[in-house]
């Protein structure tokens, strides 16, 4: 061959030089480089993921309310599985024979339809009993292909609280594309403060590596750990909540639907939060968590829903104090100011009711009787300030008030789905009346009827900003996350627009509406506690009106704010009134005063669900 | 001619090296489909047991070939070629569809895929056009009866969908270049591809190319035509070196030093020559797209920034590296993997992990080399490797010992397509090559393509055997 061609020598040092390059990468590939042995070795070695438990939650007063037990979730590796004795797997399991097919057939549909791996982990029978996991570790190694995963699930300390807890549930596909720390069958808290808080209180899943042979069967740790990462447990949280005073406050609405918000009024911390009725968080832990859950969500009463923060309610006369608030600072009524009112506002061939009380009334005695004229006095005062040139113009200073005291917004309470309530501002006149209204169309408002709605949650924060004198904080439930520090939302002051010296008044009619006379809140009264309120019963067009009441106490310098609502409870007398005073009582005084057991019996056993009372 | 001399000529070692091709393809396949947690020994039902009977049916078709006569190839080439157009174009329409590709033929139990004659039949047609006495490729005639012939199956199978059967037909450049197509259209269709794919990746790149294209333009003009053309040489070959560096080192391409270092062998040539020719004319053209280099890549690195994140995607899709449902890649990596945890020696036969329960996709078809790369390591890897560079050269020296101009043309035409499928196929499963599911000569599991790998070579073979005589 000793004379080749010159194209023949290119060609084939093409082949070469690939058959070169080959040889080369695989080298690499196979000797050199040692990230790919790793990596399949990963297809070898299995991972274990070690769930941290949960950073547990304790009330202001440092008491436990959520903490953590343990529980065993039988894995499955699909591909891993072997032949085997399915009458000693049942026994383990407590299951019969048919039970087990199904869950089989369960696999089956889910490695179908992608949801598993054949190759990882995934949940085959969930929570297994201390009794199953005892008898099934010791036979698990008869049934290649399945293992024993630790996790925790929840431990409720009180049977109370639940809206503000929340759950703890498995995550799903959604919350996995959001956030890639999750995988499936992976826990995160779907409601209340394990949703909001979920960050802190998850901690960090750890895994764990260990070697398995061709039958599935773990040989020891992997490279002897090197590379596992250990769990790190989440991050305990202190709510503002005192349990004791929550605890109370549903023994007080047992029977009753309606909400209860309590805030310490210096800080914004929500003391209490009931919503009613209500059910008990171990409901949803666990096994049993999807059969309850719907039970709950088809409950006619809609217990799941969370009334402090999601429904709305007019606001009626405990509206008034705010409307005052508002003449004082557009200067359109002093203090002394009197308006005569027999049995209601009359203008023209209009009409406003007014129940029977002394006339003419100055500000702080108009608080104390409710009356409805005064009002409607002030409020067409300032819709109608000839310096705003017009009605229009008018209405949206009165709705900028209303916004700075948290209205028609979402207060921004670390809840997630918080009710915004509905303030409707000019346009909305303007649509719905075709431009021509006026402030006696919309004079309902001055008496929180017509078209405002407000959350219990608002009300009460309102009341705490009138407390202090023209400032609130947003209202929040966290107190203290372990070695963090709580958002600094919540430590930002907000100012009403209402200049101090206005609320001097304001809280004397209050003070007067539970103590003088004349108030229509004497049931309120405290033995030596200067509580301060006011009633309102809101308008509803579906039933028996609702009963509503506000209050803080004491009137200097208030350690809690109060807003009580109690659907179909009439007026706000009857039965908000009486629970607010006894909700402060118990959290100012920690006991009912002798004279006020009979007040408390009748609430706790007031029954408004069942037809009596 | 008598049996004994028959078996006398026929090249044995060739035929040695395609039996443990053949069989050591067979155990792999075995390998793949075993199942360490239900080892039965043999199950009919398997790939390997029917890879046993088309491994049977091979040595049936091998004696068929040897008994048929040299003549017989020359003569029917045409109508043999005609055949399979025919048929590439009937199964466009009456084809069953299997994975995107309507290419193959059902009926009853039995399924062909009608590219396999194609190329046999191609590589013969060719050989018959390009051995007639007086061919050159300088006449336009013949230039455009070749294009014809080799371009009419390519278009049937594009429109087969059949990308990567279509791709095998361009492989055949290379005995066209052994035939007297000039270097400079080899050194082109080489470039023209590249640079087809460069311009999808790099914005930058055709600016570049732009420019030293000007500069030739401008070149073309002044300086005698012969010093361009090994210009461009020297500069295609800076470029493929820097290229061929960064491939096998597994760095990320960065076009704009390849075109760079293309330039510089380019400069340097030129210089030489420049000085020793006393062209002072090159000296301008130089400074010219020096200064023209540096001002593009100072002022469009904005724009290569902004765009090549789309472009990249672009050219993926293109090239089937996002062809797999579970995300870009997946394929390759899990590939890799196979075939990194072989590690020098192997896990040993049957011991292999990923090449089992589809960690590896297509684990007995295109990626049946991760079988060998996990079970047999590097010393596998590198036998199979060594083998088929072996084998290609093989044909190639053999084809260069053969009197008759056909079958040494048709020689050549076997190499080339058993190396393409080589390259493609080992290239794609190490992340060399873009992920074309073309078939490993030999070792994939499949009927028709180890009856078309067989039909190849053995035909060459056979013609082989005749090496001193002029077939016609
Ligand atoms: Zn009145």
């Amino acid at each position: 061959m000793g004379n080749i061609n010159r194209r023949t020598i290119v060609i084939a040092l093409i082949f070469i030089s690939i058959g070169i390059s080959f040889v080369i990468k695989l080298f690499i590939l196979q000797v050199y480089d040692p990230s790919y042995k790793f990596s399949a070795e990963s297809n070898t070695r299995r991972e274990i993921i070690n769930y941290p438990a949960r950073g547990l939650v304790y009330d202001r007063n440092g008491k436990l309310i959520v903490s953590n037990q343990a529980d065993y979730d039988l894995m499955v590796i699909p591909r891993e599985l072997k032949t085997m004795d399915s009458i000693t797997f049942c026994n383990a399991l407590e299951i019969t024979m048919p039970e087990l097919r199904s869950l089989f057939s369960d696999m089956k549909n889910k490695l179908r339809r992608r949801k598993i791996s054949a190759i990882k982990p995934s949940i085959f029978y969930k929570q297994l009993s201390a009794k199953q996991y005892g008898y099934l570790q010791e036979k698990l190694y008869k049934f290649d292909g399945f293992f024993v995963q630790r996790r925790t699930l929840r431990k409720y300390e009180y049977p109370h609280a639940a809206h503000i807890l929340g759950y703890v549930g498995e995550v799903g596909t959604q919350d996995i594309k959001r956030d890639d720390y999750y995988i499936t069958g992976d826990y995160h808290g779907i409601n209340g403060i394990e949703s909001t808080y979920e960050k802190f209180l998850r901690g960090e899943k750890g895994y764990k590596y260990v070697l398995v042979d061709v039958h599935g069967r773990e040989k020891g740790a992997f490279q002897d750990g090197k590379f596992d990462i250990p769990a790190i447990a989440g991050k305990d949280i202190t709510l503002t909540i005192d349990i004791d005073l929550q605890k109370y406050g549903e023994q007080l609405m047992g029977n009753k639907i309606g909400a209860i918000v309590a805030i310490e009024p210096s800080s914004g911390e929500i003391l209490t939060m009931v919503s009613s009725p209500n059910y008990n968080p171990s409901l949803l832990v666990g096994k049993k968590r999807a059969g309850n859950f719907s039970t709950l969500s088809t409950d006619s009463l809609k217990p799941l829903f969370n009334r402090p923060i999601m429904a709305w309610y007019p606001p009626g006369s405990t509206f008034k104090p705010l409307n005052g608030l508002i003449g004082l600072q557009e200067n359109i009524i002093k203090p002394h100011s009197k308006v005569e009112c027999h049995m209601g506002y009359t203008v023209g061939r209009f009409h406003q009711g007014c129940h029977y009380h002394y006339s003419p009334l100055d500000l702080r005695r108009s608080i104390a009787n409710s009356c409805n004229a005064y009002y409607s006095h002030t409020f067409r005062g300032i819709i109608d300030n000839r310096k705003y040139g017009s009605v229009q113009e008018g209405f949206e200073v009165w709705k900028n008030y209303l916004v700075n005291f948290g209205f028609g917004y979402k207060l921004g309470v670390d809840f997630a789905n918080e009710n915004r309530g509905f303030v409707p501002n000019a346009k909305y006149y303007d649509k719905y009346y075709k431009k021509s209204w006026s402030s006696l169309t919309v004079v309902s408002l001055a008496i929180g009827q017509g078209e405002l709605l407000t959350t219990p949650l608002q009300m009460a924060n309102m009341t705490a900003a009138i407390g202090n004198n023209g400032f609130f904080y947003t209202p929040h439930i966290i107190r203290g996350i372990e070695n963090d520090t709580i958002p600094s939302n919540f430590t930002t002051i907000h100012k009403t627009g209402i200049d101090e010296q206005h609320f001097a008044p304001i809280k004397d009619g209050m003070e007067m509406a539970v103590w003088s006379d004349e108030g229509t809140a004497a049931i309120a009264r405290i033995p030596d506690l200067n509580i301060s309120g006011k009633t309102g019963t809101a308008e509803n067009p579906h039933g028996e009106d609702h009963s509503v009441f506000i209050a803080f106490a004491p009137k200097e310098n208030p350690k809690i704010a109060i807003s009580v609502y109690v659907e179909n409870g009439g007026f706000g007398s009857r039965w908000a009134a009486p629970i607010a005073s006894l909700m402060v009582e118990k959290y100012l005084n920690k006991d009912i005063h002798p004279t006020r057991k009979w007040t408390e019996k009748r609430m706790l056993e007031g029954d408004l669900i069942h037809g009596k009372e | 001619m008598a049996k004994n001399s028959l078996i006398k000529s026929i090249d044995w070692i060739t035929v040695a090296t395609y039996l443990i091709l053949v069989i050591f393809g067979w155990f792999n396949i075995y390998a793949a489909n075993y199942n360490p947690e239900n080892p039965v020994f043999f199950d009919t039902s398997k790939e390997y047991s029917k890879q046993l009977i088309w491994i049977g049916l091979s040595i049936v078709i091998i004696w068929v070939i040897f008994m048929t006569d040299s003549k017989f190839y020359v003569t029917f080439s045409y109508f043999l070629y005609g055949l399979s157009v025919f048929l590439l174009f009937t199964v466009i329409f009456i084809g069953k569809e299997i994975n995107g590709a309507k290419s193959w033929f059902e009926i009853g139990p039995v399924r062909f895929q009608p590219v396999e004659l194609a190329k046999v039949a191609t590589a013969l047609t060719l050989a018959r056009l390009m051995s007639r006495y007086g061919f050159t490729f300088n006449k336009r005639k013949n230039l455009l009866t070749i294009m014809v012939v080799w371009l009419t199956p390519v278009l049937c199978i594009l429109l087969q969908n059949d990308t990567g059967s279509a791709l095998v037909f361009f492989i055949l450049i290379l005995p066209f270049y052994r035939e007297g197509l000039s270097g400079k259209i080899l050194v082109f269709g080489l470039i023209a591809a590249l640079v087809s794919v460069l311009t999808l990746i790099y914005p930058n790149a055709i600016i570049l190319a732009l420019i030293i294209t000007g500069t030739f333009i401008f070149l073309a003009f002044n300086v005698n035509l012969k010093i361009i053309g090994t210009g461009i040489t020297a500069g295609a070959l800076g470029f493929a070196l820097s290229l061929a560096v960064f491939y096998i080192l597994g760095k990320e391409f960065r076009w704009d030093i390849f075109t760079i270092t293309g330039a510089i062998f380019l400069t340097t040539h030129l210089a030489i020559k420049g000085f020793s020719k006393r062209l002072k004319v090159i000296l301008p053209a130089m400074i010219f797209m020096w200064g023209a280099f540096s001002f593009t890549i100072s002022s469009d690195y904005f724009v290569e920034k902004v765009l090549s994140d789309y472009q990249r995607n672009r050219v993926n899709v293109l090239l089937g590296f996002k062809d797999d449902p579970l995300g870009a890649g997946y394929n390759v990596n899990q590939s890799k993997i196979a075939i990194g945890s072989g590690g020098l020696t192997g896990k040993g036969y049957l011991q292999g992990t990923q090449t089992k329960f589809n960690f590896v996709p297509e684990q007995s078809t295109d990626f049946i080399f991760c079988t060998v790369g996990e079970e047999w390591g590097y010393f596998g890897t590198f036998g199979v490797v060594v083998l088929f560079v072996f084998l290609m050269i093989r044909i190639i020296l053999l084809a260069e010992k053969q009197h008759s101009v056909f079958s040494r043309i048709y020689g050549y035409c076997v190499a080339s397509i058993f190396f393409f499928h080589f390259t493609i196929n080992i290239g794609m499963t190490i992340g060399l090559a873009p992920v074309i599911g073309i078939p490993l000569p030999f070792f994939s599991y499949g009927g028709s393509s180890l009856w078309g790998f067989t039909t190849l070579l053995f035909i060459f073979l056979k013609l082989d055997t005749n090496r001193s005589e002029l077939i016609r």
